[in-house]
């Protein structure tokens, strides 16, 4: 069930003591990447996005990630319906921070990639990449 | 450590915007990159048009037109999406289905055995039809194995005619056009060259007239189809030749022909012949 | 469970202990985001491969959450450390209940 932010504040302050549910907004960019960092600064650099500059086809973009020292790597589409893309974590036998996917861009857009590194610090990298549409839009 | 993750995409994308120091403009077709599979198979992506093809001089694969990223896809057998349907083909081929009980590889020990199939096809039979290899398929299916047809360019036909198409990767192209092939050919050249749809436009307005040419933000190729089926980006599936004549004409705003109808078989054999000399691809990878 | 799911993944079969690998691994799985809507305009609900966990004798690799924007046919390329002889367990969650698998053996060598 989606809810707006506005019906979420009233059901809120008129609510019981409901266990609070985090609803399923359409979240914002901002509240992704908060819900990932805790509200924590986030730094620039420490972590290396690699993005194609021009996607041949929004639907299959290949990008990689990496950042030495890092527990967990988020990346977040800004201009998608949904800007959360992926997150991931990396475990005990994990030989490096780093790891690559294929992801759908809806249009031309900022992807931003979060670290949270070692001790707690968040870190990120923004690419911008160019979604095209094709010639006979075929 | 973590070197051999860059391999393909970042050594594609990498090599134009890190190493040299600057964003290039464009990871776009990447026209004098070399098509090398697995490290292993060099696959020409270039030869010199054949004889009948008076308009080109020089004949080139699909694979040129398009950004690194995507060619990279092709390169390796693992980061190419098809492999997954061609799996898929593999566990059909042994597969027994219909009335008779039989697999494909009752009859078919080794789908090796399919090598140079695709290079030839479409091709006239004895009962001088011409043939697709889909028809091929569905006639086993039918009148060997009484199991019922698939549909033309559905997801079982498509990862069967990969896998078979596999077999002939690296083979030229090489189609018959004379003999009794003839007819078909010329039906297929004429349909290849006839205006057609609201947009009133013929295959060789775009990839005869103004292949190489940007349409808004897709780099036109010569339409060739040595690498069909392909994985397209596009659809994240395969696609087969009829599939995309289908595609095109629609885009063109004309009520496209069947799939497997008699005008999509003769423009296959026409599309197939303007590669003649161009190295089978499939399954390739396309936006 | 969902249809036509076929897993692949892409291992090396020995490796010296301790040493790093390379792993790729591909799911095909239509990945519906729920964004799309049908010919009579209903939104086509969700259906996604939501996580996705590799581990090797039991411990953790790596362990990804996916969203909508996973592109068709989920793909991951990431590294790991191989210490001794094992097997590599890859897990694919669907949000329909599913779960599909695949293992891999490494020998050292």
């Amino acid at each position: 069930m989606d809810f707006s932010r506005r019906e979420t504040i009233a059901l809120g302050l008129g609510a019981v003591a409901l266990s609070v549910m985090p609803f399923r907004v359409a979240a914002s960019t901002e509240e992704v990447i908060a819900g990932f960092t805790g509200g924590a600064d986030v730094a620039d650099g420490g972590v290396t996005l690699t993005a194609p500059e021009i996607a041949e086809n929004g639907n299959t973009v290949p990008i990689t990630v990496a950042a030495p020292g890092a527990v967990a790597i988020m990346i977040v589409a800004t201009g998608n319906p949904e800007p959360g893309v992926v997150t991931f974590n990396f475990g005990e036998l994990a030989a490096s921070q780093s790891a690559a996917t294929r992801i759908r861009l809806a249009g031309t857009q900022d992807v931003v990639a979060i670290a949270k590194m070692a001790d707690g610090s968040f870190v990120r990298a923004t690419s911008v990449v160019k979604v095209t549409i094709g010639g006979c839009g075929g | 450590m973590g070197m051999n993750l860059f391999k393909t995409t970042a050594a594609v994308a990498g090599l134009a915007l890190i190493a040299t120091g600057m964003a290039t403009k464009m990871t776009h077709a990447d026209q004098g990159a070399k098509l090398i599979i697995n490290g292993e198979l060099t696959i020409p992506t270039r030869a010199p048009a054949p004889a009948h093809l008076e308009a080109i001089d020089e004949i080139t694969s699909g694979w040129l037109y398009r950004t690194s990223e995507t060619q990279a896809l092709e390169m390796d057998d693992f980061d190419n999406p098809s492999f997954v349907f061609v799996d898929v083909a593999l566990d059909l081929f042994d597969k027994a289905d219909g009335s008779e009980g039989k697999a494909c590889s009752s009859c078919h020990e080794n789908v090796e055995d399919f090598a140079g199939l695709t290079a030839s096809m479409p091709r006239v039979n004895a009962d001088g039809m011409l043939e697709t290899t889909t028809e091929l398929v569905n006639k086993c299916r039918t009148e060997r194995m009484g199991a019922e047809a698939w549909s033309y360019s559905g997801g079982k036909m498509s990862a069967m005619t990969s896998l078979i198409g596999l077999q002939s990767r690296g083979m030229p192209v090489n189609v018959a056009i004379d003999g009794a092939a003839k007819p078909y050919w010329d039906k297929g050249k004429d349909l290849y060259y006839t205006r057609v749809g609201q947009l009133d436009m013929a295959c060789s307005n775009c990839h005869e007239d103004n292949y190489d040419v940007m349409i808004r933000a897709d780099h036109l190729s010569q339409g060739q189809i040595n690498g069909f089926p392909t994985y397209r980006l596009k659809n994240s599936k395969m696609n087969t030749t009829h599939g995309r004549f289908k595609g095109c004409m629609k885009n063109i705003r004309a009520q496209p022909f069947g799939q497997g109808s008699d005008e999509f078989k003769a423009l296959e054999l026409y599309v197939a012949s303007r590669g003649n000399g161009l190295t089978v691809e499939t399954p390739s990878v396309r936006n | 469970m969902a249809s036509g799911v076929k897993p692949r993944v892409k291992v090396p079969k020995s490796a010296a202990a301790g040493s790093a690998i390379t792993i790729k691994t591909l799911i095909s799985h239509k990945m519906e985001s729920g964004q799309r809507k049908d010919k009579e305009g209903n939104v086509i609900p969700r259906s996604i491969i939501n996580r996705f966990t590799c581990t090797f004798n039991g411990k953790s690799v790596i362990d990804i959450k996916t969203e909508p924007a996973i592109s068709t046919n989920p793909y991951f390329q990431f590294d790991a450390t191989v210490p001794e002889a094992g097997d590599f367990v890859f897990t694919w969650y669907d949000d329909d209940g599913s779960v599909y698998d695949a293992k891999k053996s490494v020998a050292i060598g």
